[in-house]
């Protein structure tokens, strides 16, 4: 199990350096894309090691329990917004925070009904 | 009670797994027994939270919502970015390299899609509602993209503080609105797949909101939605205050 999870903070770690560096390299101070990269290395590390044969039902469990944990986590995470200053910051914030989501509802339709990606 | 609660200031995050998961239990159990199952629990137990996020909020009068309260801590570290951005990369296990690959177009052409949608209309709203500097509007606009984008961008011009917080109040309401809008509307615009979870993730970029959205909606969905997410409020930061700021002010001035 802990190899499995040494497998994912690796991956992790790596991909959030990566983000660091290349906020670094845009001089804006701030992560872009870690997640992103650690996903890939993530999924580049699964390849490598089913390859060599190391990958196993144990291993992936470490990984597999993260994994499960993720909806608990956005529960808490939902619990520990600022959600009374974001409705009470005024109207402008309310409109602002609601109508281009709106907006990008409808964009995301209309492109969808163009490329959709399951029809191609 | 007094040692009780001595063991609870304690151990904070054990507290949090403890009271998620009876959330989750509960909401699962009225899920199925009440509504047939047609609302996922875990969506209802999203939305409880947000809603005991705004109750903490009222009680405690702080701004981690419920994990002002002392007994509830924990819960602003089991939810913190870390062990969020952690489990979002764990979900990729269950993600296809071909498919992310195969999306990856559909994907950069959302993701600046997006970022010019709610900047641009945040800016109009935030004209309407009478702002007319250009700074205090690319600020709103930059809000209006995630709650990070705002701050960032805002502190980059020297934006007043005010103006600062409006913007986060803005991002924050747009990733609660992307949380409860993206499973009642994912049948009508066609989210099923993983690509057009990709475009989504693209378009709405609040990482937060979008996984909590998809998880809503269907988990399989999480890692494509995030992948492109997580690079929306790094582009955000980079185009606001520069691309945008300057596009602003020759229109405005």
């Amino acid at each position: 199990m802990i190899k499995g999870l040494a497998v994912l903070s690796f991956s992790f770690i790596l991909g959030m350096w990566c983000g660091q560096l290349l906020g670094a390299w845009l001089a804006i101070n701030t992560n872009v894309g870690g997640v992103g990269f650690a996903m890939i290395f993530l999924l580049l590390s699964k390849e490598f090691l089913s390859k060599k044969g190391w990958w196993n039902g144990e291993l992936e469990f470490g990984i597999e329990f993260w994994n499960k944990l993720y909806i608990p986590v956005v529960i808490a995470m939902a619990a520990s917004l600022d959600v009374k200053s974001a409705l009470s910051s005024g109207w402008l914030a309310i409109l602002a925070g609601i109508i281009p989501v709106l907006l990008a509802f409808w964009v995301f339709k209309i492109l969808m009904k163009n490329l959709n990606p399951a029809r191609q | 009670m007094n040692e009780l609660a001595q063991v609870i200031g304690k151990n904070g995050l054990i507290v949090a797994f403890l009271v998620v998961g009876i959330l989750t239990w509960l909401c699962d159990l009225f899920s199925k027994k009440i509504l047939n199952a047609r609302i996922p629990g875990s969506a209802i137990a999203i939305f409880l939270a947000l809603v005991f996020g705004y109750l903490g909020g009222v009680w405690a009068g702080g701004e981690k919502g419920l994990a002002d309260l002392p007994l509830l801590q924990g819960l602003s570290l089991l939810g913190g970015s870390m062990f969020r951005d952690f489990a979002i990369v764990a979900t990729a296990i269950g993600a296809s390299f071909v498919l992310i690959r195969k999306s990856g177009l559909l994907g950069l052409i959302s993701l600046i899609l997006g970022i010019g949608i709610f900047f641009f209309s945040g800016v109009a709203l935030g004209w309407v509602m009478g702002y007319r500097d250009v700074i205090s509007l690319c600020t709103i606009g930059a809000g209006a993209c995630t709650y990070i984008v705002g701050p960032v961008t805002g502190g980059a011009l020297g934006a007043s503080s005010e103006v600062i917080a409006l913007s986060i109040g803005t991002g924050v309401v747009k990733t609660i609105a992307v949380t409860i809008l993206t499973p009642i509307f994912a049948k009508t615009i066609a989210l099923d797949n993983p690509g057009a979870a990709m475009a989504f993730g693209g378009i709405m970029g609040t990482s937060s909101g979008v996984a909590a959205g998809l998880a809503a909606t269907d988990p399989k969905l999480v890692p494509y939605g995030a992948v492109t997410a997580t690079f929306y409020t790094g582009l955000g930061c980079l185009l606001c205050p520069s691309l945008f700021y300057l596009l602003l002010k020759m229109l405005l001035e």
